[in-house]
């Protein structure tokens, strides 16, 4: 049985905790707001660059000859992948879901015999992925220093990436991170960009028509694919930093309320024992007098 | 027609317009109403979007245009000119540079050539900016 001090700096220290949960939900929140914004506002672009991009590519993929990042190495041998989470914990399943989903299927790359590769990019996948595949791990790309993600952050990573795949260090490239519904709801999910991959519903809605290629249609080809690499990951960063920040905001507001209802029960006992503390005190003065 | 003006990072311009001219790399054209249905490619230049009652400017560094019933400019960078400054030139003209010898020192042929290509774009647009 605790003492009724011991009780006391229990309660305050639950109480603290839950300031701090709190004041972490609040940030958050107003943290996923602006990560929405960005994803929002970098939507008109992705759209428009895949639709012109999968126009294109559909239109050169008849012939076999077309860059390497689209019909890619004619092996998938060695596959790299890009495990992309957040930099900092305490946001719930978030990290923990992305590098599940991306063991899950390096293990399965290599029940069948081929060879993988792990880049990170975030801190806590990093960790993961340094314990379990340790082996496979090459190169890391830190954020931490970066507030907002900017283009030029995700160029960079495709950089590094394009790079790797001109010096033939890799055959197939795939994305993880999470992609965002709500705020309770992210989905961790794989994509394929290398060679380039287009969902066939978005190549039909594009209508037809056939247009004229300054310089040639080859060229544009080879300097919108690498860029294309650039725009995908940049969509999967500000979709993985608004799941992040929602997380959080919904790890934060359980882990508040769980220290309300350990407050009320703490509470409770605290005031439990201090009647049985009167009463005994009580039984003691009253039995004292009787045997007067 | 209808003129649209994307970066990866926002939309810069999205409304009617007379005409556009587009620095494309193959050279500058200028786009308007019912022009044919056209892709290509941007050098670093300057954007200019057309409307009955102002001009706007956009300072670009490449992506691509797609012409048809209207104008969608896909921007890597776009900067509005009056925002453009000497400071985010140099620091463009650095990366170019940088890139060109990184071609001229592990490729050849066109690669170098395209770098090179990219850089004096960029030193003429300097030029026509005033930065030179």
């Amino acid at each position: 049985m605790p003492s009724l001090k011991d009780l006391k700096n229990r309660i305050e220290s639950v109480k603290n905790t839950r300031k701090i949960t709190k004041a972490m939900q609040m940030v958050a929140a107003a943290k996923l707001r602006r990560a929405q914004d960005s994803a929002e506002a970098s939507r008109p672009y992705t759209e428009r660059f895949n639709s012109v991009l999968s126009a294109l590519a559909s239109a050169n993929a008849a012939g076999s000859g077309g860059p390497q990042l689209l019909v890619g190495t004619g092996k998938d041998q060695t596959h790299l992948l890009v495990v992309m989470t957040a930099e900092r914990g305490l946001c719930g399943g978030f990290n923990s879901n992305i590098a599940k989903l991306a063991k899950s299927h390096a293990l399965k790359l290599l029940e069948q015999g081929k060879t993988i590769k792990i880049l990170t990019v975030g801190k806590k996948g990093r960790d993961v992925v340094k314990r379990d595949l340790g082996e496979h791990f090459i190169h890391h790309i830190d954020l931490s220093e970066i507030k907002s993600i900017r283009y030029t952050d995700a160029q960079a990573i495709s950089k590094s990436i394009l790079e790797r795949f001109t010096a033939g260090e890799f055959d197939i490239a795939t994305l993880f991170y999470s992609k965002f519904v709500n705020v309770v709801t992210q989905i961790p999910t794989a994509q394929q960009v290398i060679p380039a991959r287009f969902d066939e519903d978005e190549g039909t809605k594009t209508e037809i028509v056939s247009y004229e290629y300054e310089p040639t249609e080859e060229e544009i080809l080879a300097d919108l694919l690498p860029r294309g690499v650039g725009t995908q990951i940049f969509a999967a960063l500000l979709e993985n930093g608004a799941s992040e920040q929602g997380a959080r905001m919904s790890a934060m507001d359980n882990a508040t309320r769980n220290a309300g209802d350990m407050i009320d029960k703490l509470t409770i006992q605290y005031n439990r024992s201090r009647q049985a503390v009167i009463t005994n005190e009580l039984i003691e003065i009253i039995s004292g007098a009787e045997a007067l | 027609m209808q003129v649209d003006v994307v970066s990866p990072e926002k939309l810069l311009f999205s409304s009617e317009a007379i005409s556009v001219e587009i620095p494309g790399a193959d050279g500058d054209m200028t786009a308007m109403a019912n022009h044919a249905p056209l892709i290509t490619t941007l050098r670093p230049g300057v954007l200019r979007v057309v409307q009955e009652k102002d001009t706007s400017e956009y300072v670009v560094t490449g992506g691509f245009a797609e012409l048809g019933q209207g104008v969608s400019v896909l921007a890597e960078k776009a900067v509005l000119r009056a925002d453009f400054d000497k400071k985010m030139f140099d620091e463009l003209v650095a990366v170019a540079e940088e890139s060109l010898e990184a071609a001229k020192a592990n490729m050849t042929g066109d690669a170098v050539d395209m770098a090179a290509k990219f850089l004096s774009d960029f030193n003429i647009l300097g030029e026509s900016l005033g930065f030179k």
